[in-house]
């Protein structure tokens, strides 16, 4: 696919972020919206795993952290086909596996997630395992940048560079919010680069709506030998929606009916942009 | 060296799990020892020395050490994630319930020095909390063995489990409580000595106390029945409702706060 396809996917994966988090009357619509491209890049472009190929023992793996940002994860998974896309239908709806948080009950879910601070340990240990085993599949994890005050991730960034995890790579969805405002207002990460390099880590800075470099940056992994990767995908919470972006007020926040349609509309006019 | 009642005393059941989990080792290069810094404390040095490719070392970290051994899990590994009872339940608590027990991940934890086994050293490194804390977790079975036999059998068992286990012993000698021929099996509690006045159910450790009482009570003129619930979770409903039925009094005796542990799982069965 060319990038301008895979920029028409990420605006279709928005329309649906949008539309299965209106249908259910909940979900995490900033994060969703501004993790959207990175998924796009990795479920197309970059990780070897398919629905047929799921059970592989040498698939590579996705583990989302930010597991809150599900409905991201599974309008991708829809498009790949792990699932119909009808099943999205029952989003949170009581019965349903389709919940507010990733499980494994979803088909392509690795590992069940939305508590923050949990998905690089998982991930350390996949990679751990793959190394033993002299297998050369490769593990992602997403984080968003507000998750980042959690300890647990600190003590999986040492783990990861004492083990020379170059098979490991974090993307941080560095999108400056979260649910109570900015991320530097409510517990500063900054120098967020300094600090992971610090911890033994290759960092690299990238613009997390930009499907070229998204795609040259996990392309190069990994980025130095015997070295864990971690991709700062610098993005915008709420992306493709004007009133939405960088606005912490709608990390859970649903669209109403005018608000929604607006949105839709821009969606729109965003796809016939690139396809003109 | 015999006790009062000519038991034989036998090796620290932590010594026990480590042999165990060193033959396991030796025969499937799948099995891991995953360790926060406690190898000496978990008796895991030769394990080390042999196996070097099977223990994985994390540090200071309890909650790495859960999240670590639930991914390695998930690639077919048969992990034992080992460190002091008492770190290790409460401050990776929410690894435990998410990572391992909701994911449904096979870890096995092994919760050493657990009880009180820590003495002097202070309620920090207590563990009177941790049977409550994980009967309260879904999707984790809790085995507490109560001699040398019993810890040796609940090790190799685990491997086979495949969802996640809790085992937790302490570092004391203990004495042997059973017999050639005894079958343990997960889930089913032993009967160690028959009687109809009371009956004692225990857990772990306090097993051996709880079969000097009978000792005891018997010269009193007082039959008593002492059953091992080496397996908290589940529990062995049974047992308990026989035990009811047949005897005038039960007794629960573990190394665990009143609140939460075996007692209160077999008044449950019993209100």
């Amino acid at each position: 696919m060319t990038d301008d396809e895979l920029r028409l996917k990420s605006i279709y994966y928005r329309k649906n972020v949008l539309k299965y988090i209106k249908k259910a009357n909940a979900g995490h619509t900033g994060g969703s919206l501004s993790c959207v491209d990175i998924l796009n890049v990795l479920y197309n472009r970059i990780l070897n795993v398919s629905p047929e190929t799921f059970a592989d023992p040498k698939r590579d793996r996705y583990i989302q952290s930010k597991g809150h940002s599900v409905e991201a994860l599974y309008v991708v998974l829809a498009d790949k086909g792990f699932f119909p896309e009808s099943d999205l239908e029952t989003l949170c709806r009581y019965g349903s596996h389709y919940v507010g948080h990733p499980t494994r009950k979803v088909n392509g879910v690795e590992q069940n997630t939305g508590a923050l601070g949990h998905g690089l340990a998982f991930s350390v240990g996949v990679a751990i395992s793959a190394k033993k085993d002299n297998a050369d599949y490769k593990v992602y994890t997403l984080l968003g940048d507000g998750e980042l005050a959690e300890g647990s991730n600190w003590e999986s960034l040492l783990a990861a560079a004492h083990y020379d995890l170059d098979n490991l790579t974090a993307i941080i969805d560095r999108n400056n919010l979260q649910i109570t405002g900015k991320t530097e207002d409510v517990c500063d990460i900054e120098p967020l680069a300094a600090k992971c390099k610090a911890f033994g880590w290759r960092v690299e800075n990238v613009d997390g709506h930009d499907i070229t470099a998204l795609t040259d940056v996990l392309r190069a992994i990994p980025l130095e030998a015997g070295i864990p990767n971690m991709v700062i995908a610098n993005t915008t919470k709420g992306k493709g929606i004007s009133f939405m972006e960088n606005d912490y007020k709608w990390h859970h926040r649903v669209p109403d009916d005018k608000q929604y349609r607006q949105a839709q509309r821009e969606l729109d006019a965003l796809l016939g942009e690139i396809e003109s | 060296m015999k006790s009062e009642a000519g038991l034989k005393l036998g090796k620290a059941n932590l010594e026990v799990f480590s042999e165990t989990l060193l033959s396991l080792a030796r025969q499937n290069k799948n099995v891991l020892a995953v360790t926060s810094d406690s190898r000496g404390s978990g008796k895991l040095v030769p394990f080390a020395a042999c196996v070097p490719e099977q223990i994985i070392e994390v540090g200071i970290a309890e909650q790495n050490l859960v999240g670590i051994s639930a991914g390695l899990a998930s690639t077919g590994k048969i992990v034992y994630a080992v460190s002091p009872a008492s770190f290790l339940t409460a401050r990776a608590l929410e690894q435990i319930k998410n990572d391992v027990c909701y994911s449904d991940q096979p870890v096995k934890l092994v919760g050493i020095s657990a009880g009180v086994s820590y003495g002097a050293l202070g309620s920090t490194h207590h563990s009177t909390h941790d049977l409550a804390v994980l009967r309260a977790v879904n999707n984790i079975t809790i085995i507490v063995p109560a001699d040398n036999f019993e810890t040796e059998e609940a090790i190799k068992a685990a491997a086979t489990i495949p969802h996640p286990v809790y085992i937790r012993f302490g570092k004391r000698p203990m004495y042997h409580l059973h017999g050639p021929g005894t079958e343990f099996q997960v889930g089913k509690s032993i009967v160690i000595r028959e009687g109809t006045d009371i009956t004692f159910i225990a857990t772990g450790e306090t097993v051996y106390h709880a079969l000097m009482a009978s000792r005891v009570l018997e010269e009193k003129g007082q039959t008593c029945r002492v059953i091992s619930m080496h397996t908290v979770k589940p529990l062995d409903v049974e047992a308990v409702l026989h035990a009811a039925h047949d005897s005038q009094a039960l007794i629960t005796v573990e190394e665990h706060s009143v609140s939460g542990g075996l007692g209160e799982a077999c008044a449950a069965v019993l209100a």
